[in-house]
């Protein structure tokens, strides 16, 4: 009886993390919908651990408990494979960002250095002639 | 301009603020019309302030992309700007410039030419697992490509505009991708690969690794990019 309050209770728990994480929108949908699906699994497993025995009898395992583990862990599996999956299309959209920003700053640079030179050319023609001066006085 | 070519030097530079400049001057120097391109990786030092000094162009990636990051990002400068000829040289000044011209020669019937160590030119040599490494790529490599390959890693190439093309769309960031997986990539499309015999100088700062460690590190993860790049799409 003990042990079915504590399973149930961390069940409970997770569920509001998950619910409050998707209400204050600090989790993407799809990753919220993932785990409230798997808590509607595994709450109810937790309050009747014994639900599983019959689908473990019939694979050959020895308890429902055990079956229980068995998929829990592949189940994580799966949902790291997934995350690195993820992170490399981050990575590559990220890479491909960086250089396009690169690009657009080499760019602008260059441009903001050639109009520098043409200001600077056209100060140059604007001076008098010193040489012009003199001419003009004498 | 080389032999009436427009011809983009593209120099993929990390932290190399001590020798960046002497590699730009001279590249300048002996090659007369040509534009350089730094790509500086998110360098900490002084990388892109002495390059622009020199008188190259330098594009600044926000942070490091690594080798193939900063490639792509070369070829598709070279792309954009519509040169017909992109060559990459590595920052540290093993490659001397005026091999330049020879690589670029062969581009009329190749793709990608490749300037290659232990192909008769220059006194370079290796030994132990990194030998083998070396001498597995460019067995596999040659293979592939239909002509010999002596120096599969070489950062010293030059690419015509159709591959030029290829490499602003495709260029692996991961490691050895940026020499080894773009030669099965290119070589599987048909492009055309050919190799010049180049001598390599010293780095003018820095020290290669002659780890024997390392080198077996190097050994094992060559082969496993390979055995990837293989059986990749």
């Amino acid at each position: 009886m003990k042990l079915t309050l504590v399973t149930g209770l961390t069940g409970l728990v997770l569920l509001g993390t998950i619910v409050e994480l998707l209400r204050r929108r600090q989790l993407r949908e799809k990753y919220g919908m993932l785990w409230l699906g798997l808590l509607f699994v595994v709450i109810p497993l937790s309050l009747f651990p014994r639900l599983l025995d019959g689908v473990a009898d019939l694979l050959g395992v020895a308890s429902g408990v055990s079956l229980v583990l068995f998929l829990g862990i592949v189940f994580l599996l799966l949902v790291c494979i997934h995350l690195s999956w993820e992170v490399s299309a981050l990575e590559e959209e990220t890479r491909t960002l960086a250089e396009e920003f690169t690009l657009l700053r080499a760019e602008v640079e260059a441009e903001r250095a050639e109009r520098a030179e043409r200001a600077e050319r056209a100060e140059w023609t604007r001076r008098p002639d010193p040489t012009a001066l003199v001419s003009r006085d004498g | 301009m080389v032999n009436g070519r427009r011809l983009l030097i593209i120099i993929p530079a990390l932290n190399e603020a001590a020798c960046i400049g002497e590699v730009v001057s001279e590249i300048r120097g002996e090659l007369p019309g040509v534009d350089v391109l730094v790509v500086d990786d998110g360098s900490t030092d002084r990388t892109a302030t002495v390059a622009v000094a020199a008188g190259a162009q330098v594009a600044r990636l926000p942070y490091n992309l690594g080798v193939g990051g900063a490639m792509r990002l070369g070829y598709r400068y070279a792309h954009d700007h519509d040169y017909d000829v992109a060559v990459q040289v590595d920052a540290d000044g093993q490659h001397d410039p005026r091999y330049v011209p020879k690589l670029v020669d062969l581009l009329d019937d190749h793709d990608l030419v490749i300037g290659a160590r232990f192909a008769g030119e220059g006194d370079y040599s290796v030994r132990g697992p990194r030998r083998w490494a070396m001498r597995m790529l460019s067995l596999v490599l040659s293979s592939l490509a239909g002509t010999t390959l002596t120096d599969t890693t070489s950062g010293f190439r030059a690419a015509n505009r159709r591959m030029i093309e290829m490499f602003a769309r495709w260029y692996p960031a991961e490691y050895l991708g940026d020499t080894v997986e773009t030669l099965v990539h290119a070589a599987r499309r048909g492009y055309r690969i050919q190799q010049v015999p180049v001598a390599m100088r010293r780095r003018m700062a820095g020290t290669p690794s002659h780890s024997p460690v390392r080198a077996m590190i190097y050994l094992g993860r060559a082969m496993a990019v390979l055995t990837l790049a293989l059986i990749r799409r």
